[in-house]
Order: structure tokens, then sequence, then C-alpha cells
């Protein structure tokens, strides 16, 4: 017993300051891309032929980025030469809007709140289930970090429940494959309306790499309608936290 | 007597003809006496070179010799089962059944793998596509009979966060008589994408192959793509890829003992243990920007910048996250009522481990002296070679004692391998394929071995990709750990072994 007492003493207090204070964030961090068109070079597309999402369009002297099917790998801005294309530090990603996330000449619309009768109802209290839908487990483990004492999501409200039954929404992560699509649309249905649905990871909003594959469904319209679009792959756990406290306008 | 095989090193490209055809019969007998004499089916696939036709590949593990034996044969519509006398071989026939619709006639259970359309041209039996809505879990389970034997179904959406499967166990009052596994939720259809590959897309495929896999299946990917092109990743890049691939295993290693604690009720290892996990994973992010190593190997080496603050750094969280690791882990081994949990429960004998090939954590714990790291060393392994952990018991404490032996393993490789200079160049252009050639890598991910096999055409396309998570072999091993278990011992089990659905279901 004493033993444990003295481990517990040595291993600290571990919870995050965020969101009172900036989270710490490691240097070579790739957050929200800055594109800077007016850098390119005339008949330049270096950045359009490594993507490996087809996220990146460009036409003329303009330059537009899907943040939803962006990976955020890092390759273009190592193929583009003329800094028309970097990652910055900003971890705050998340959109109410699937065409938020087309990034063309101006800033990230961040997710609004939900609206005063649906925060009365989530914002102290907001209970999800998590539903993998073909996700490869690591938009799963940074949402799964959430619980752990370093963010402890349990001081704002925010927890995840064994049941639908219990939730208030969903969480869903993955490219949602065909073979997940009747267990997905059931869990959906067993949540008590009003619910919400929350994408996290650019598979669950775009497809990620998996976009174009017969064998997946994401992006189509018999889906849960989503309320919060996280991107990323995965998105870092503080940029999930920073779009749940958006959410319940908790920032 | 046993036909001659290409054999080939870990990580060794060869001309694709060089693989013998041979026919059925002496293909049969070749893996008979390779597995008799201790060899390991790691990779059994099929491949259409002209549509019609089915080409057969099998590569053995060669442990004791550090080598991979490669054969092949040609089979029409159906052929005789490998498994009654290579039970090995259950999982890979149920899979090219399913994929290219060959039928292995006298399979004891052939069933679907992962509920998707056949790959092959020619319509066949088997073929998925003529149902009109394939589901995964529609199919008959296992069933035992008997007035007071019932049957509990889980998942596939299961309680915590994580990924769908379903599990259909057999039971009398608690015991578990069966359990049956159930996969294909998370089918992708990566496979059927690599096929004429490979596109700036296909290092993608890699990292979300299983994404707490990112490093272990980029760095066999990028083995492959390199045999083949005959390009050398630069020595420093090499150990980068090493240093990365450790801190993935401390990291799931860590957060599964604290796991393990949480499974059983004691607390404080699973408080640490969740927060210890994600400060490896925050080291990773200090080599690539990224804690699951996204964007980090790409054929050819790494993309990103050493220095010798880098490393310092590196070593600095490295002792002190050890520090803590230790004190979290040293608390399991003293708490009696962790131990007695732990000790007995979940047993895979060192014999069935061998027969079904299973391999990492779970076959080392049953004594099974396997380690890719060890027996086909490359790179990283080959300038700072890592001992094997070995237990006997295969119970879920021996499984877990595997994992601290490992923790402290890759804690000292990473201390040795940081403390030289890694600098200098990290990347070589790559090249194209070489056309109508083969190449197979073996890299021991956290879980154990994955194996990475591509054949291309004549004009150095993938002809055929084909990849083995060793979640793949190692799922059956749970099922067994189940037999004889109280059901409330699932959670426990499960995480002990804790295996990829994405993995195997690519």
């Amino acid at each position: 017993m004493l033993r444990v007492i003295w481990e517990r003493l040595k291993q600290g207090h571990r919870t995050i300051a965020y969101p009172k204070a900036p989270p710490a964030l490691p240097e070579r961090y790739r957050g929200c891309p800055v594109l800077s068109p007016e850098k390119c070079g005339a008949d330049c597309d270096r950045c359009v032929s490594v993507c490996p999402t087809q996220a990146i369009e460009k036409k003329g002297n303009s330059l537009r980025l899907d943040l939803g099917r962006c990976l955020f790998c890092g390759d273009c801005e190592e193929a583009c030469s003329s800094g028309a294309i970097r990652f910055g530090q900003d971890h705050r990603l998340a959109v109410r809007n699937r065409e938020d996330l087309m990034m063309e000449g101006r800033a990230l619309r961040l997710a609004e709140s939900l609206d005063r009768k649906a925060r009365r109802l989530f914002g102290r209290s907001l209970k999800l289930r998590q539903v993998s839908a073909g996700g490869c487990n690591a938009c799963e483990a940074d949402v799964n970090v959430l619980n752990t004492v370093v963010f402890d999501l349990g001081r704002f409200g925010i927890q995840f429940v064994a049941s639908p039954r219990h939730a208030d929404g969903l969480l869903i992560t993955g490219p949602v494959p065909a073979n997940v699509r009747l267990a997905l649309q059931k869990t959906y249905a067993a949540v008590p309306a009003p619910k919400i649905v929350i994408a996290v990871g650019a598979c669950a909003v775009s497809g990620g790499p998996y976009y174009d594959h017969a064998d997946v469904l994401s992006g189509r319209s018999d889906l849960p309608p989503v309320d919060l679009f996280v991107p990323g792959c995965p998105p870092h756990p503080v940029t999930i936290l920073d779009g749940l406290l958006r959410l319940l306008d908790r920032l | 007597m046993p036909a001659q095989t290409l054999l080939l090193r870990n990580g060794q490209a060869a001309a694709r003809r060089a693989i013998p055809v041979l026919p059925f019969s002496a293909f049969r007998e070749t893996l008979s006496s390779e597995v008799s004499a201790g060899g390991r089916l790691a990779s059994l696939f099929a491949w259409e070179e002209k549509p019609g036709r089915a080409t057969l590949s099998a590569v053995v593990a060669r442990g004791k010799e550090g080598v991979l034996s490669l054969f092949s044969t040609e089979v029409g519509d159906r052929y005789p089962s490998l498994t009654p006398e290579c039970p090995q071989a259950h999982l890979f026939e149920r899979e090219l059944a399913e994929q290219w619709s060959v039928v292995p006639d006298g399979h004891p259970w052939l069933k679907p793998v992962r509920f998707h359309s056949s790959y092959s041209s020619r319509p066949g039996t088997r073929d998925n596509a003529v149902v009109a809505e394939p589901l995964p879990g529609r199919t008959p389970f296992f069933r035992v009979e008997g007035d007071e034997v019932h049957e509990v179904a889980v998942g596939p959406v299961h309680a915590g966060i994580i990924e769908p499967g379903h599990f259909r166990f057999q039971c009398h009052g608690e015991k578990v008589l069966h359990l049956e596994i159930s996969l294909g939720y998370q089918h992708r259809g990566v496979e059927r994408a690599l096929l004429g590959g490979p596109t700036t897309r296909t290092i993608s495929y890699m990292e979300t192959m299983a994404g707490d896999t990112t490093v272990g299946h980029a760095a066999a990917y990028c083995g492959v793509v390199e045999a083949l092109a005959g390009v050398t990743a630069p020595p420093s890049a090499q150990m980068w890829r090493g240093v990365a691939l450790e801190l993935e295993r401390l990291a799931n290693h860590t957060g599964d003992l604290g796991a393990l604690a949480g499974d059983v009720g004691y607390l404080p290892t699973a408080a640490y243990g969740g927060r210890l996990r994600g400060d490896f994973l925050n080291m990773t992010a200090m080599l690539c920007g990224n804690r699951f190593s996204r964007g980090l190997l790409r054929p050819g080496g790494v993309a990103m910048r050493a220095d010798g603050i880098l490393t310092e750094r590196l070593l600095e969280k490295l002792e002190a996250a050890f520090r803590d690791v230790r004190g979290a882990v040293s608390l399991l081994w003293d708490t009696p009522s962790v131990m007695a949990r732990f000790e007995e429960t979940g047993v895979v004998s060192g014999e069935q481990a061998e027969s079904l090939g299973l391999v990492g954590p779970p076959a080392r714990a049953a004594g099974l002296v396997r380690d890719v790291r060890t027996e086909f060393p490359w790179g990283p392994y080959l300038a700072q070679p890592v001992p094997i952990a070995v237990q006997s018991s295969g119970d879920v404490w021996a499984r877990a004692a595997v994992r601290w032996t490992e923790i402290r393993r890759s804690v000292e490789f990473l201390r040795q391998v940081l403390s030289r200079p890694m600098t200098g160049s990290l990347r070589e252009p790559m090249r194209p394929l070489a056309p109508d050639s083969v190449a197979v890598t073996l890299v021991e991910g956290w879980r154990g071995e994955i194996c990475h096999t591509a054949l291309t055409d004549p004009a150095g396309r993938f002809l055929r990709y084909k990849i083995v998570d060793p979640s793949f072999h190692n799922w059956m091993g749970l099922a067994l750990a189940l037999r004889g278990q109280e059901i409330s011992d699932f959670p426990l089990c499960n995480k002990s072994f804790n295996l990829s659905y994405s993995g195997h279901d690519l």
C-alpha cells in the first residue's frame, strides 16, 4: 500500500492546463496549413502531383486545399520549393460545415457552438458513443487518450459511454466501409433524439486515402448527418478537444 | 523429395521467374517438409498474371537460417486443401478462396474472411458479389449443442473506443467452450487498390493499414520497394526507422500494460499507463511532427531532419518516461490480486502456437523463440541487435511479462542508437521498380511479424502486393486462449493480445 502511495507521489499531477493555457505542441507539429498562392511558380504543380488524396487544386493563380481530404503528411510542403504551402502550428481545425474545410484565400471558419437549446441540453453534460467505422486505430487511440489523466475529458462534462441508448451523439472515425454500414446505422438509430454526430479524422470527413474506393461509403448522403468535422490524420488530441469545446461554447 | 525453392534474405529482390512453379503435389510436399523442418508459413497468396488461371505462392520463413523460401504452383478453380496437414494455412486458404474464387477442397472451415467480392475476373463459385448484399457476420457459426449450452454474441460495435468485430461464444454457464471471431467490418479494399501501383497514395495505405503500426507497415513497404528499385536507404535513415519502430513498440506495450491493469480493476497502473503511452507518442512527434509517425518513412529513407539536439532531447525524454514506466509496471508484479488474475488465464500452449503459426509476443509468451529482429535482422538490427524476450507459460501473465522485457530492451536499443551520430544524408532518390521481379520483407512490429511481398509486372507495376499483418496469424490464438475460461476473462485475454482489426481486414 505504501508503495502505491509512493508511486502516486512520484508520478505527479499530469493534467494539462489547456484550455486555460495554450497547448504544448511538438516543434515539428503540422497544424493548419498556410497557403501563399502568390509565391507559386507559373507552371508549377508539384504539390498537386505529390498529394496522396488529391486534396490540392491549382487553377491559374489560386490554390485550393481541401482540409477534409488532407492527411497533413507534409509531402506537398516538401515538394514546394517556393514556400507557397507550409504547415503552421495552429491546432484549431474543427468546423461545422464540410465546405468550410475548403481552404482558398481566407482563414478557416472555425466551428460555431450549438444553438442555445442544444447547449442547454448538452453544454454541461455531453455523452458520446464512439463508432469506429473502418478507422485504422490511430484516430481511435487519440480520441481514447482524451480519457487519460493528461486531458481529463471528464472535467468538461464530456464522457464516452458504452451504449448508444445512454448517448447524446456519435463520434465516428474511419471511412465507413460498406461492411459496417448497417452497424453504424443501427447505432445511430439507437441514440435518442436530439442527437449530434462528430466526424473525427480525414477518413470520417472525406474517406481519407480511401476516398474513391468502392468498398467505403464516406461522404455519402445516406449516412448520419455530421455536426462537427475534425480533420487530420489523425487529428492531435488537442484538436479534437478544441472541436468538442467549441461545439459546447466552452472556450 | 522436396523441390528446390527460391531462397531470399529479408529485403532481397529476385527475378519473378526464379520462383519455381511446381506441380501441385510437389508444392504440397515441399510446404509440408519445410514446415516440419521448423519453417513457418509467413505468407500464402494467389495472383493472376493472365485472367483465368491463378498462381499460388508460398513464403516460408526459415527462422534458424534467416532465409525466406518461395515456391509456387498453378491451380484451377479448385485444389485439395493444405490446411488438414498444415493448420497454419487455414486463414490463408479462406482468404484466397474469397479473393480469387479458388476453392480449397476439404478445408475444415471454409468461410469468408472479409466479406467482399472476388478479385478474379472469372466467375467463381465463392464469388460473394453474387450475394445481393454480402453482410459480415451473416454466416454459419460453429455451435455447441446441449440443453444448458447458450450462445453469446458480442459486436460488431463494442462498448469501448475500439474497432468493430463480431465475437460468438459457446458457453456452458460462465465457461466458454468455444469462441469464434468473425471480422471484415473494417475492409477498405487495400490489396485490390494496390494492384498496378505504386502511386503517390501507396505510402498512405501503408501508414493507415493498422494505425498503431504505422512504422511497422511503412518500414516493410519501404524495404520492398527499395529492394525492387535497387535503392539503399542511407544508414542513418535506417537507424531512424529503427528508432521510430521501437518508439511505436514502447508506446503500445506501455499502453497495453496499463490497459491490462484496467481490465483487472487495478487503477494506479491503468492511469499511469495511459499517460506514459502518450509520452512515447510525443517523442515520435519530436521526430516528424505526428504522434503516429505519419509522413516519417518514405521510400528511399526518412522525411525528417536530424541533429545532435534532437537526439539529446529524445534521450532525456526517454529516461524520464522509462523511470515512470518502471514504477508503474512494477506495481503490477507486486500486487497479488493482479498476479492472481494474470496467472493461468488465457493459456495458449507452445504446441498450439507452433501449429497455428502464431507470431510476436503471444508466440514468445508460449516459449517460441521467434522474432524478426533476431532471425531476419535488417538495417538497424544488424547494427544494434535486440535479444529475444521469451516466457513459457503462455498465459496473460507471460504475454505481459514478454512485453515488459521488450520495453526494457527497446529502451536499451534506443539508448545505444541515440548516443551515436545519426546525421548526414537521410534520403536517396527513388528509381522505378524492376520489372518482373519479386521481393519480400519482414519487420517485427510491436504485435509481431509483418510480411510484405511484392510481385511486379513487365512494366514494373505491382502485379500483386500481399500484406500479412501479425493479427492475421494471431486472432485464432485469441480464440484458443478463451477455451475453458470464464467469459468474464474475455476483455483481459483480448487486451493481452490486443490485435488489429484494420490490419486483418485490410
